[in-house]
C-alpha cells in the first residue's frame, strides 16, 4: 500500500543530478555552437531536437518521471500528443496561405 | 471503499501521489498557456521568416546563454535540495533552496539589463523605431516581450513559492518524512526551466 509513493523517496541520489546538469550544459553549448553554422531549414529542426532532449532529461530525472507512477507518463504523453496534433493542424492550414 | 472514506474523514491521511498528480495537472494548464504563445510564434515566424531572422540577430546571445546556464543550474540545486531533505540533511536542503532562489534573482537581474539595453535602442513595444522596421520585426519583439515577460513572471512566482518552502523547511513543516510541498515547488521550477529551454533557441539562436 505504501509502496506507491515510496518509489520517489528511495531514489534519492545526488550524483545523477550533477551528471544530468553536466549533460544539460553540454547540450546548451552544442546548441549555441551549432547555431553559428548555417544548416538552412535544418537549423530549426536541430535546435528543437536539442531543446527536446534537454526537456526529456529535466522531465525524467529532475522531475522524477522515470521513477514516477506510470499514470503520470500516460498523462504527459496525452498532453504532448494533443500539443503536436494542434501544431500539425495549424500548419496544415497555414502552409496553404503563403508562397 | 469504506476504509478510504473513513481515512479521508479523519483528515490525517496524506496522499503524496495525489498531490503530485494535482501539480502535474496544473502544469498541463501551463502547457496550454505557453503552448498558445508558441503556436503564435511558429505561425508568425513562418509568415515573416526573414524579419524574424534579422530581429533575432540583434539579440544579446551572451546574456541569453548565461541565463540558460543559470536556470539549468538552479534546477539542479532544486532537485538536490529534495534529495537532501529526503536524507534528513535539513541545513543542506535550506542552503540549496536559497541558492535556487538567488539564481532566479540573478536571472531576473540579467533580464533587467537585457531589456534596458533593448529599450535604450528604441526596441520597446509600439516604439517608432520598431514600427519603422516593419510588421515582421514588430511581431518578433511583441512575442519576445510577451513570452519572455510571461516566463519572467513565472520565475518570480517560482521564487516566491520556494521562499515559502524555505520557511517551511526552517520551521520543520517540510521534513524527512513530509516533503511533498517541496517536490511540487520543484516541479513548478523545473517547468519554468523547460519553458526557457525552448525560448532560448527560438529567440536567441535563429540564424
Amino acid at each position: 500500500m505504501e509502496n506507491e509513493h515510496s518509489n520517489v523517496e528511495h531514489a534519492a541520489n545526488y550524483g545523477i543530478y550533477i551528471l544530468v546538469w553536466l549533460a544539460l550544459l553540454a547540450l546548451t553549448a552544442t546548441t549555441a555552437i551549432v547555431a553559428g553554422i548555417n544548416f538552412g531549414a535544418l537549423s530549426i529542426v536541430i535546435a528543437l531536437a536539442i531543446a527536446a532532449s534537454k526537456s526529456y532529461l529535466v522531465l525524467t530525472i529532475f522531475m522524477h518521471l522515470r521513477i514516477e507512477n506510470r499514470v503520470f507518463k500516460i498523462f504527459l504523453s496525452v498532453a504532448l500528443l494533443f500539443f503536436v496534433i494542434e501544431i500539425l493542424l495549424i500548419f496544415a492550414d497555414y502552409s496553404n496561405y503563403v508562397r | 471503499m469504506g476504509n478510504h472514506e473513513n481515512t479521508a474523514a479523519v483528515h490525517t491521511h496524506k496522499d503524496p501521489v495525489g498531490a503530485r498528480m494535482g501539480m502535474w495537472i496544473f502544469l498541463f494548464t501551463e502547457l496550454l498557456l505557453f503552448g498558445g504563445l508558441f503556436f503564435a510564434y511558429s505561425v508568425y515566424r513562418y509568415l515573416h521568416h526573414e524579419q524574424f531572422h534579422q530581429a533575432a540577430m540583434q539579440m544579446n546571445t551572451f546574456l541569453g546563454t548565461l541565463n540558460t546556464i543559470i536556470l539549468l543550474t538552479s534546477s539542479m540545486t532544486m532537485a538536490l535540495s529534495i534529495t537532501a531533505i529526503q536524507r534528513g540533511k535539513k541545513i543542506l536542503s535550506i542552503i540549496l533552496q536559497l541558492i535556487t532562489v538567488l539564481m532566479g534573482a540573478q536571472f531576473l537581474v540579467n533580464k533587467y539589463f537585457e531589456w534596458s539595453a533593448e529599450f535604450a535602442r528604441g526596441n520597446y513595444p509600439g516604439s517608432p523605431t520598431l514600427i519603422a522596421k516593419g510588421s515582421g520585426q514588430t511581431l518578433y519583439y511583441g512575442l519576445y516581450y510577451t513570452m519572455v515577460g510571461l516566463h519572467g513572471l513565472h520565475v518570480i512566482a517560482g521564487m516566491t513559492v520556494i521562499i515559502f518552502m524555505l520557511v517551511f523547511t526552517i520551521r520543520g513543516t517540510i521534513n524527512k518524512n513530509d516533503y511533498t510541498k517541496l517536490e511540487n515547488a520543484g516541479l513548478y521550477w523545473h517547468l519554468v526551466d523547460i519553458i526557457w529551454i525552448f525560448l532560448y533557441p527560438l529567440f536567441y539562436l535563429i540564424t
